[in-house]
């Protein structure tokens, strides 16, 4: 007897979290608050909380509550707040994580729970939807490699930049960032002279900032956040002066708005990303507005970053398709998996579609660091690439056997051809 | 040294061969059988170079932590929190001024006084006491980390440095000679060696006052028996809190310098804590010797390995601190009691 009373408190425990969510939509924000992209968290919160208030607290008829659970960056601890938001939260919809290698440990860890749904936060590892992806994880946003895509072309072709060598971050975004780039300039006749690779949360480059060869006609910079300050500083330090060019989040909201002077080696800069902060679509400057309208000057960035604009999408994401099925979230979730899969997302960045991956097909926009009369910095719109896949542009067979992002891909003689 | 040298003659010999050997690759031209094998040279000097620099802010920063160690048995956690906080107020008096060099006496007055301040109303209460003491100063670091993010924010900060220490300067060393004779001096960024004089002088200074001073004298009998130097009749109170202001004030002023040639962010207080832990055990708890060849270890091996094996970098830290745990868990310089 007393055996049947303990498993009906068990079982009443175990289902508790799911008799709550009748009536509201939990979700659970998975978002880096420490370490080099700090910052770049915090604003991707304010987007979540700009998404929800616009969709005036509601989704699919149900109140929407959200839960925002830090992580450091580092794949165990995002999989370890993930769990923490499924197992002890009780959340429906996981928005997150942020950094590369945390979107790979979340979809394995999305693996284990079929019956609920993880919707990237901005992580952008090619691995997350590329290799083995997991059925009820879902990208809105381009990833890593994409983001890169159309910069080497660009100052091949309008810079006339052919030789350069590369320091990048040593680990999985740096590498896939990269190849984005490297696959781009490789093919429109640029060469990689010398690669270097730093880990992730390196503060001191001098060593490597006088290691970097002198004959080339720039440097590719793909690291980002404190990291990305700390060696503009020494490199300006060093008085050393090539042409720089930048990864995606090189010239991100997070370093053009730091204090100090380390920034201003980045004036003429060509960096790719997802984003053109002048960019005059007007679903993007309504967006901007409704930022800047929602947050006092001192608590926000001048207009979203990179990782804001993530979080919102997905959030948005979440919210449309919970609309489409009217909150249905029966059955293991099966309808909003289906809802997500096939929506044609509105975005403040245009329509946003997934391949059979679960993987968006994006614009990639190619901008210039410039001063911006104020003594401050911005990213003037240089350039576009239109429908970025998640295979570059080639067929699925030529993308993989490439091979997978790594120090020493892509082979850039070989794609030269 | 001769002490050691008698009592150590393969010790001595082998230390003698690794600074001679040292010493010659920094100032030889390289043969090109050399530069073949592990790079130019100039790679190899900027990396040791920015290991001796980093190792003298990681000395400014572990000095301070050290003695107060050595001489209160209080591990402050808060030391960290100290620096960063030195780092912001050094921004904002620079930027506001104009003057670097203003920064540092400002700053190190009101770190010194918060250190003060924190001895004398919250250390004082709980003497004797290390574990209590240890678990106030983390709960110090958190609310210092708050309210430094609430005040200053998330985004990064640079403290620009004086128009006299900016650009390269020209050092005496040979970097290379080029194939028609002309001899290439070494070019590093100035204001890193002007932060390398400033630790050297400091740390001189501070052997001496420990050495040769009468505070000094009190000092190290604090640290080899606080009890019966208080009962000899020293007011012990005013050396505890003359030393914690002195730590605390070193720690300001090295986010100045942390400022300058890195960054300043939230986050930056606890990897700068784990540094000074790090060197302490190195080096040894309580010695300023210690801490600085702790600090010049750590500092060389986190820039040779980030040039020479940046995959293995973030490990050579920890590696140096394992190995000296397990053979001389005292640390390089420090007393075993």
């Amino acid at each position: 007897m007393k055996k049947y009373f303990l498993g009906a408190v068990a079982a009443a425990a175990l289902f508790a979290p799911q008799a709550m969510a009748q009536d509201t939509i939990k979700l659970g924000i998975l978002v880096a608050l420490e370490g080099a992209f700090a910052a770049g968290g915090a604003d991707g919160v304010r987007n979540v909380e700009l998404a929800i208030s616009q969709a005036g607290g509601m989704a699919g008829g149900k109140k929407i509550e959200f839960v925002v659970a830090p992580s450091d960056t580092t794949p165990d601890t995002a999989v370890r707040q993930a769990r923490k938001l499924i197992e002890q939260d009780g959340v429906d919809i996981i928005i997150g994580p942020l950094s590369g290698s945390e979107g790979i440990a979340l979809r394995d860890y999305a693996k284990t729970i079929p019956e609920k749904t993880v919707i990237n936060g901005v992580s952008g590892a090619l691995e997350t939807t590329w290799v083995d992806p997991a059925p009820n994880f879902f990208r809105f946003n381009p990833d890593g490699a994409q983001w890169g895509y159309g910069l080497g072309s660009y100052v091949v072709n309008e810079k006339g930049w052919k030789r350069v060598a590369t320091v990048a971050a040593d680990y999985s975004f740096g590498y896939t960032n990269f190849l984005g780039f490297a696959v781009d300039f490789c093919k429109a006749g640029g060469d990689i002279v010398e690669r270097f690779w730093v880990p992730l949360g390196s503060s001191d480059f001098g060593g490597v900032i006088a290691a970097l060869p002198d004959d080339v006609d720039a440097i590719y910079l793909g690291v980002g956040g404190t990291d990305a300050i700390n060696f503009l500083n020494q490199y300006e330090q060093a008085g050393t002066e090539t042409n720089l060019i930048g990864g995606t989040i090189m010239a991100d909201q997070t370093v053009l708005t730091s204090k100090g002077r380390a920034k201003d080696a980045l004036i003429g800069t060509p960096t790719s990303g997802w984003l053109a902060e002048d960019n005059d679509s007007p679903e993007w400057t309504s967006y901007v507005k409704a930022y800047q309208d929602a947050f006092p000057e001192s608590e926000r960035f001048p207009s979203p970053s990179l990782f804001g604009v993530g979080y919102y999408i997905a959030t948005t994401a979440a919210i449309a398709a919970l609309n489409e099925i009217g909150g249905d979230l029966s059955g293991g979730q099966a309808k909003l998996h289906a809802a997500l899969s096939s929506l044609e997302h509105k975005t403040p960045l245009g329509v946003i579609s997934l391949n059979e991956n679960r993987q968006a097909t994006g614009t990639i926009m190619i901008n210039e660091v410039v001063e911006d009369g104020q003594g401050g910095l911005r990213n003037a719109l240089v350039g576009k690439a239109e429908g970025v896949t998640q295979t570059l542009g080639m067929s699925a067979e030529d993308f993989r056997a490439m091979g997978l992002p790594s120090r020493d891909t892509p082979d850039c003689a070989a794609l030269r051809g | 040294m001769q002490r050691f040298a008698s009592r150590h003659p393969i010790w001595t010999l082998v230390i003698a061969i690794v600074v001679a050997a040292l010493l010659w690759l920094v100032f030889a031209p390289w043969p090109d059988g050399l530069e073949d094998a592990i790079g130019r040279k100039r790679i190899f000097l900027n990396a040791v170079f920015g290991g001796i620099t980093l190792g003298a802010l990681y000395f400014l920063v572990a000095a301070g932590f050290t003695l107060i160690f050595g001489l209160m048995r209080n591990v402050n956690l808060a030391h960290g929190s100290l620096y960063l906080l030195g780092g912001y107020v050094g921004f904002e008096i620079s930027d506001s001024t104009g003057s670097w060099l203003l920064a540092f006496p400002v700053v190190f007055v009101l770190v010194a006084a918060l250190g003060l301040l924190m001895q004398n109303q919250v250390f004082r209460r709980m003497e004797g006491e290390d574990l209590r003491q240890t678990l106030v100063t983390i709960g110090i670091s958190v609310v210092l980390a708050d309210l430094m993010l609430w005040i200053w924010g998330g985004q990064s900060y640079t403290i620009l440095s004086p128009e006299w220490l900016s650009g390269p300067t020209t050092l005496p060393v040979i970097s290379s000679i080029k194939s028609d004779g002309e001899i290439v001096y070494l070019r590093y960024p100035a204001v890193r060696i002007a932060i390398l004089v400033a630790a050297i002088v400091m740390g001189v200074a501070m052997w001496l006052v420990l050495n040769r001073t009468r505070l000094g004298m009190l000092i190290r009998a604090g640290v080899d028996d606080r009890e019966m130097l208080a009962a000899s009749g020293v007011r012990i109170q005013y050396v505890f809190l003359a030393v914690f202001g002195f730590g605390a004030g070193l720690a300001g002023m090295g986010g100045i310098v942390g400022g300058t040639f890195q960054s300043l962010s939230p986050g930056e207080d606890t990897r700068f804590l784990l540094a000074s832990l790090v060197v302490v055990i190195v080096g040894g708890m309580g010695s300023i010797p210690g801490a600085a060849i702790g600090a010049l270890v750590i500092g060389l091996s986190e820039q040779l390995g980030l040039v020479y094996a940046p995959t293995y970098s973030v490990v050579f830290t920890f590696l140096i601190m394992a190995l000296v745990l397990a053979f001389r868990p005292q640390g390089l310089l420090g007393d075993r009691r």
